[in-house]
């Protein structure tokens, strides 16, 4: 579907997208996940064709962004960071104008908004603003939008930032559907539940460069084990505790609140630590995620 | 052991002005053309370039001179669109958008110093901004006495009179859509028939009554007769109670409004 | 709605749009009507913008014409010939706010859906380009202010105040003045930072509004000052408004129209060079 080599975007002084390599097939779920800032936006605006690269090559539909942006994004959906939803406009009206500008006819407009106001559950709403509608609505519809065209491929950039838990499995079920039917999906996420939900495939970024990649899984097979203890002291001084649980696990984390043990066991590890004599006030064993895997690759915790 | 928090001040209003002169402390230089070389081009082109067509025509307005005539009314006028500009969008702004009243809220700050403290602000606007135009139009030979320094106390009243009202109706919109209202539908005719540029007998008989009730043709009016050195003590002693009596109510009005807004 | 949407084909937006393909921009689909579009479906909610643009030229009419009128009766144009002052006057009103609409919308407008509604950011992730976005902004601030310098011609001829049928051409050349400006608003606006270097765009309309020949004629002004008044732009408009609606209409009234022209491509040259710049980064 589209690949990029060497990809880099400049903005002034500061590179936002440094040398960066992808390729993306048809039908597959791909994420970008990272840290705010990694350079993330900046791939998908380029990818959207609104954003000129700086340099590196890159391929959408076997065509270059430079020379034929438009033929491009007549075939892309773009759902952007923020809902770029048009205030003076109703709910339908939204949809509607959308659909024109990709030069659809008035009657095929019509008959696709019908269609998608029932696909984001606003149909009761169509006569509404948009403003009073609620986030999670609004990202529905936003979504909804970038559908009107039929794309082939969705760039979807932080879908569901700042959204309630609610509102976001909702949103997933309906991009999972999409996924279904088809559609090659693109996101840009820092949530680790968001991308072990949606994507076959992701990258993780950090400062404009890909410092990762594989499915889900494999990034965790191959940077984390498989389960994790976590412990909580009520001292300020993990790093003395650290010292004192030396050796158990694979590898030991100690991060501002707590420790953490990578290990294949979690229970054993706990059992080992009991019997050092160490008092957590609490501690918990879990399965390994994309957060351990972006730890283990950064040295920090993903969501600042 | 946490700090019992600070009892509020004397005057809890002051840190209100406080904030948003230091808000104006970021943004004069750009309100400079506003505050000055507007007034100034007003000046020149209708007190001088359109007043030398009165003067030719009718020897100027029942004997005065056109820019004698015409400037103690953009005084006036001066005041009425400072005081629209700072108490339309900023007020909507401070509730709607960056919510800046809701932050001193959750200090020991009431919505009375709110109130006090940002129209206190407002009004140092319009002292600054009418000190400046008189002192200037001055120096054309605008006025013909020493009595227009009393103008600038009646166009401070002036422009409050617009400024207090307005803060009670602007904390009741949810966006600007009726500012365009208030700016084209009141403003504009206010401005353009309020005597500023000739007399109100001029207008059909049954215009001149809407005239009387707004407050920028009291201000225009006291402002002239000062102005001309030949005040009417009791027709400026009228229009100022009427200007108190604005914003008395205004200020009722604003404190009601406010409330309702963000005390819920 | 429909009649809105064929009304984009007019002569005026058909050159823009034929100049603007001759240019180094990056291919639009040629779609810049869907933003008008846009626009006409927008203003049926906020219809209320649309009557209090059309109300601020007739106070002033009234205003000036019927007050001041009183005081000043006739005033000799610069042609030598004794007109009402509403005579006078109508046509200098009708001129500036044909520039005051144009640049309102081209500057303040375009910045506001750019900066602030994000409005165009959706726009170009269609396969609408930036070519699209300004002609399509351009030509919908043509529709508009044709249709308030129709209605306002429409005020001014009821009460009098316009005597010839030459005026009837005062409402393609309102349209023209308004090209003119948006043309350069546009070009202005891809130099604009922020809120604060619109001061700048006041700076320019104000003295302009004021001075141009539009409450007095040029003759008030002294020898040296009438030069500069004659090089301002919207001089040249009030000029060519005034010449046809008091139908003193003669070749002189070509000057005007060039010097128009030339300011309107002018600005459409730099604004298709620059739009990019605004509206991709």
């Amino acid at each position: 579907m589209f690949y990029a080599t060497g990809l880099t975007k400049n903005f002034g002084d500061f590179t936002a997208v440094d040398s960066i390599d992808f390729e993306v097939e048809r039908g597959e779920s791909f994420g970008f996940l990272g840290p705010n800032g990694a350079g993330k936006s900046s791939t998908m605006k380029m990818v959207g064709c609104v954003s000129p690269a700086s340099g590196g090559e890159l391929r959408v539909f076997g065509q270059d962004p430079a020379t034929h942006g438009p033929q491009i994004r007549a075939r892309l959906g773009v759902v952007p960071q923020k809902d770029t939803l048009d205030e003076e406009l109703t709910v339908e009206e939204n949809l509607w104008i959308y659909g024109r500008y990709f030069g659809l006819s008035r009657s095929e407009v019509r008959s696709r908004t019908t269609e998608l106001l029932d696909f984001a559950q606003l149909t009761d709403r169509a006569k509404s603003k948009v403003e009073p509608l609620s986030g999670g609505m609004k990202r529905r519809l936003t979504i909804a939008r970038s559908l009107i065209s039929r794309p082939e491929i969705l760039l979807l950039d932080e879908p569901t930032t700042g959204l309630d838990p609610q509102a976001r499995h909702v949103l997933w079920d309906r991009l999972f559907r999409l996924k279904r039917s088809g559609v090659t999906l693109v996101l840009t996420t820092h949530y680790m539940d968001e991308a072990e939900q949606l994507c076959d495939r992701l990258v993780v970024m950090d400062h404009g460069k890909i410092v990762a990649e594989g499915s889900p899984r494999s990034l965790i097979t191959a940077y984390s084990t498989r389960e994790v203890l976590e412990l909580r002291f009520d001292t300020d001084d993990h790093a003395h505790h650290g010292d004192a649980i030396a050796g158990i696990g694979e590898r030991i984390e100690v991060l501002p609140d707590r420790l953490l043990v990578y290990t294949e066991d979690g229970d054993a590890a706990a059992a080992a630590v009991h019997q050092r004599g160490v008092q957590p006030l609490s501690s918990l064993v879990r399965r390994s995620t994309l957060e351990d895997v972006f730890l283990h690759l950064t040295g920090r915790t993903l969501v600042d | 052991m946490p700090q019992p928090p600070p009892l509020p001040g004397p005057a809890p209003w002051r840190p209100v002005f406080g904030s948003w002169l230091t808000a104006y402390k970021r943004t004069w230089r750009g309100s400079i053309f506003g505050r000055f070389l507007s007034p100034v081009l007003f000046l020149l082109s209708i007190g001088l370039g359109l007043g030398s067509l009165v003067n030719k025509s009718a020897g100027g307005v029942d004997g005065v001179p056109y820019l004698q005539f015409v400037v103690p009314g953009i005084v006036a006028a001066q005041s009425m669109w400072v005081a629209m500009g700072e108490s339309a969008y900023p007020v909507m702004g401070a509730i709607r958008w960056n919510k800046k009243y809701h932050a001193m809220l959750a200090t020991p700050v009431g919505i009375d110093d709110i109130l006090l403290g940002h129209l206190g602000y407002v009004a140092m606007q319009i002292t600054g901004a009418t000190a400046i135009f008189i002192g200037v139009a001055a120096l054309f030979g605008s006025f013909g006495s020493w009595w227009v320094l009393l103008c600038l106390p009646i166009t401070v009243l002036t422009g409050m009179a617009f400024a207090v009202p307005v803060f009670a109706f602007s904390a009741t919109q949810e966006g600007p859509d009726s500012f365009n209202i208030l700016f084209r539908f009141i403003m504009t005719p206010l401005f353009l028939f309020s005597g500023i540029f000739f007399p109100v007998s001029q207008l059909p008989a049954v215009i001149r009554p809407i005239a009387w009730v707004t407050p920028l043709w009291h201000g225009v009016d006291a402002d002239r007769s000062l102005a001309l050195g030949s005040p009417d003590v009791a027709g400026v002693l009228g229009h100022t109670a009427y200007l108190v009596a604005a914003i008395v109510v205004g200020a009722l009005l604003a404190r009601r409004s406010f409330t309702k807004r963000l005390v819920v | 709605m429909t009649a809105a949407t064929h009304a984009p084909s007019s002569p005026t937006k058909g050159l823009a749009s034929r100049l603007a393909r001759a240019m180094p921009m990056p291919a639009g689909a040629g779609m810049a009507r869907i933003l008008v579009e846009r626009n006409i479906m927008g203003f049926r909610h906020g219809w209320i913008a649309l009557v209090t643009g059309f109300a601020e030229p007739v106070f002033y009419l009234f205003s000036l014409g019927i007050g001041l009128g009183g005081l000043i009766r006739v005033v000799t144009t610069d042609s030598g010939q004794s007109v009402p002052y509403a005579s006078f006057v109508a046509p200098a009103l009708l001129a500036a706010s044909a520039m005051n609409g144009a640049v309102f919308d081209s500057t303040y407008n375009v910045f506001f859906k750019l900066k602030f509604a994000k409005l165009y950011d959706s726009v170009l992730a269609t396969p609408m380009g930036p070519r699209d976005v300004a002609v399509g902004e351009i030509s919908w601030s043509l529709i508009r202010g044709s249709l308030y310098a129709a209605a306002f011609l429409v005020v001014a001829w009821l009460s009098g105040a316009v005597p010839s049928w030459w005026a009837l051409l005062a409402l393609p050349a309102a349209t023209f003045i308004g090209f003119a400006f948006s043309a350069v608003g546009m070009f202005a606006t891809t130099f604009m930072r922020s809120w604060v270097d619109f001061d700048y765009v006041t700076l320019a309309i104000q003295p302009m509004f004021l001075f141009s020949a539009t409450f007095f004629p040029l003759a008030t002004y002294p020898g040296a000052v009438q030069w500069i008044v004659q090089l301002t732009p919207l001089y040249h408009g009030v000029a060519l408004e005034r010449g046809l609606m008091l139908g003193e209409v003669g070749s002189g009234l070509l000057i005007h129209v060039v010097y128009l022209a030339a300011l309107g491509l002018l600005g459409l040259f730099g604004a298709a060079r620059r739009i990019e710049k605004l509206l991709l980064s």
